[in-house]
């Protein structure tokens, strides 16, 4: 590949990555909202 | 009151449903080939200053309008919308978020049972032993719906419809029964299989297994970017374009699934998560699949020629024959995951075309959820049955068009204005950030309001009069030609060529040439007409005619031009088929608006106000 292709596509990719994974990370750890919230699947457990 | 209790299961589960959603065949067949077309690696600037200026922006602005029109029990974009605004037209440009989605599931549960025959041929091994003619072929037959290669008569119709009653049977289970568990599961196994396919793509080396590039040949030439196509507005309308499509944005789906959430529900990071995951699908997977994979077997120029087909034609007609020279079981494995990963893409996404035409009936004829998942699968089948038979008559390409394109590009626009301009930004804005879990720069306040309407504008001007040649650079309105894609353009019928009239007692040939010859395949009859390209290179067209009702006017050797009869007879033209579909989705507007008029008297007269 050369030069300009290469770092083009590590940059854009790295960029993409990064805030692909922040931002589902993100997701996962927030807390709950209180209930009663949109999802039904956590009803049952103890905030 | 309304019977639909429908509710996500998780947080996660929404996001992956909402990814889902947005990721469709489009990541993997539709961005490489704008890329190589517009640009190479300078085409990701365009692309991503759109994403920032106009898909964030829109996907903000759907998910805040769904959640707000939850509150009040809507399900659907023409109740939503009119909980925004009391004025009754919002109901009827709403109805655009409930007919976008039927008349593209229309021809995308088509598509999608293409990716289950193709999981179906990968496994028994059809493919193998084909040389690249019969594997385009073998496409071109399939799409012929009488003819069938395989001994299962009407194949592509028997597929079509075990993948709509499959999708109806999900969609019976609910939200979190159902859409939500697909999610899960499609998601990241369309990732899993992408990573594979991206691996073995990038890995290609050039001498092995009858490659003759190394597969970075193809990431060097999708990648190295051409900055003076910047200059050029049709690489940034056709960079706005594909985030469109790729953000499933404009279409009714993301208001619907984000009207089943809470008011205090976070909202912007849901619509960043989904929403980034997408880009990371198209962008580094998408962009790692089928341009390598072909460069590495074809090269540059054959996979340019390839290129102007479209990616379906890629994907179909060539990929199946690249996966066969890694041998029998590697091919097999290549082909599930190729087509295993367009199937989840697709129902992920068809799934989501399912809801709001389900929640509208489940809102306001309190129909249940079954009987409301039926009646889909019932008009999406109807609906459908056209393309499958008509598709090399164009109606597929009409619906794609008009309600795959146009629509969305119309409805954004409107949703848009309704937002930042009726509603208020200064309400919406609150809307987008209550309960929100990440802080959303205020300068989307004025990106939403200023920005995002006007480029909006500029797409749909764009589409409207786009010039024939993409030449932009020529002003003046006397001396413009329209292209044939552009709307105007295709109002007029432009490029349809000499068989202007739906039924005529001649065919004229459409292109000058001579007759290379008359010929029967598959017990059709085709008369081939060549002529010699711009560049020396034969290029042939084959019309196709009826022995017993048309009477050839010419014979093999003879010259032919434009306009000139090819044979007599009783003929229906192309046009009809183009007119009829028009006619359909018009048809099918009207009725959902009018299935909304009477659920707003039906409203009024329970004394439903909101």
């Amino acid at each position: 590949m050369n030069a300009s292709a290469l770092i083009l596509m590590i940059a854009v990719q790295l960029v993409v990555v990064v805030f692909t994974v922040y931002f589902f990370y993100r997701v996962l750890v927030s807390k709950p909202k209180p209930e009663p919230d949109s999802y039904i699947e956590n009803d049952d457990v103890e905030r | 009151m309304s019977t639909n209790t429908e509710a996500w299961g998780s947080r996660v589960g929404l996001v992956l449903a909402m990814a889902g959603n947005a990721v469709g065949f489009g990541n993997f067949l539709r961005f490489p080939v704008q890329a190589v077309q517009n640009g190479g690696g300078a085409f990701i600037i365009p692309y991503l200053v759109s994403f920032l200026l106009l898909g964030l922006p829109l996907l903000m602005i759907e998910w805040a309008s769904g959640r707000f029109g939850g509150q009040f029990g809507h399900h659907s974009t023409p109740f939503i919308m009119g909980s925004m605004d009391k004025r009754w037209i919002w109901k009827y440009v709403g109805v655009f978020g409930i007919f976008s989605n039927i008349a593209i599931a229309a021809y995308y549960c088509y598509i999608e049972s293409w990716t289950i025959s193709y999981i179906f041929h990968s496994l028994f091994g059809t493919f193998n032993g084909m040389d690249q003619l019969e594997v385009a072929g073998f496409f071109s037959n399939y799409l012929d719906v009488t003819t069938s290669t395989t001994g299962i008569p009407y194949e592509a119709l028997i597929f079509f419809v075990l993948c709509l009653a499959l999708n109806t049977w999900i969609l019976s289970r609910g939200l979190s029964g159902g859409v939500e568990k697909v999610a899960k599961i499609g998601v990241p196994m369309l990732i899993i299989f992408g990573i594979f396919l991206a691996y073995r793509g990038i890995t290609l080396k050039a001498g092995h297994e009858g490659a003759i590039n190394n597969g970075t040949e193809g990431l060097n030439f999708l990648w190295t970017p051409d900055y003076s196509s910047l200059a050029n507005p049709k690489v940034w309308l056709a960079a706005a374009g594909q985030i469109f499509f790729t953000l499933s944005v404009g279409m009714g789906s993301i208001q619907c699934y984000a009207s089943y959430l809470k008011k205090r529900d976070d909202i912007a990071l849901n619509a960043m998560s989904a929403g980034w995951m997408n880009e990371f699908v198209e962008i580094v997977l998408g962009s790692a699949v089928i341009i390598p994979i072909s460069i590495g077997y074809l090269g540059i120029d054959r996979v340019v020629e390839l290129t102007g087909i479209g990616g379906l034609g890629l994907g179909f007609r060539t990929m199946p024959f690249l996966f066969e020279q890694w041998g029998p079981i590697l091919s097999a494995i290549a082909g599930v995951s190729f087509f295993g990963l367009l199937f989840f893409a697709g129902i992920t996404s068809s799934l989501a075309m399912g809801t709001p035409g389900m929640g509208f009936l489940m809102d306001e004829f309190n129909w249940s959820r079954s009987r409301a998942a039926f009646a889909f699968g019932a008009v999406i089948l109807l609906l459908g049955l056209p393309t499958i038979f008509f598709f090399n008559e164009g109606v597929f390409d009409e619906y794609d068009y008009w309600a795959g394109t146009v629509s969305l590009v119309v409805f954004a626009l409107l949703e848009a204005i309704l937002f930042s301009w009726v509603f208020g930004l200064k309400k919406g804005w609150r809307e987008i950030t209550e309960g929100a879990d990440i802080k959303i720069p205020l300068a989307y306040r004025f990106i939403i309001k200023y920005i995002t309407p006007v480029v909006l504008i500029l797409v749909f001007t764009g589409a409207l009069i786009r010039p024939v040649n993409d030449d932009w650079s020529n002003l003046n309105p006397r001396e413009w030609e329209f292209h044939n894609e552009s709307i105007i353009g295709q109002l007029q019928h432009k490029g349809i060529g000499p068989n202007k009239t739906w039924f005529a007692d001649a065919f004229y040939a459409e292109a000058d040439g001579k007759i290379d010859s008359v010929f029967v395949l598959r017990e059709k009859h085709y008369i081939r007409v060549t002529r010699v390209g711009p560049a020396g290179e034969s290029v042939s067209r084959d019309y196709r005619f009826n022995p017993e009702k048309h009477k050839l006017s010419l014979g093999p050797d003879d010259e032919v031009r434009t306009g000139e009869v090819l044979y007599n007879g009783m003929i229906v033209n192309r046009i009809f088929y183009i007119d009829m579909a028009r006619l359909l989705l018009v048809s099918l507007f009207l009725f959902i608006s009018l299935l909304v008029f009477i659920a707003w008297r039906k409203r009024t007269l329970e004394g439903r106000t909101n």
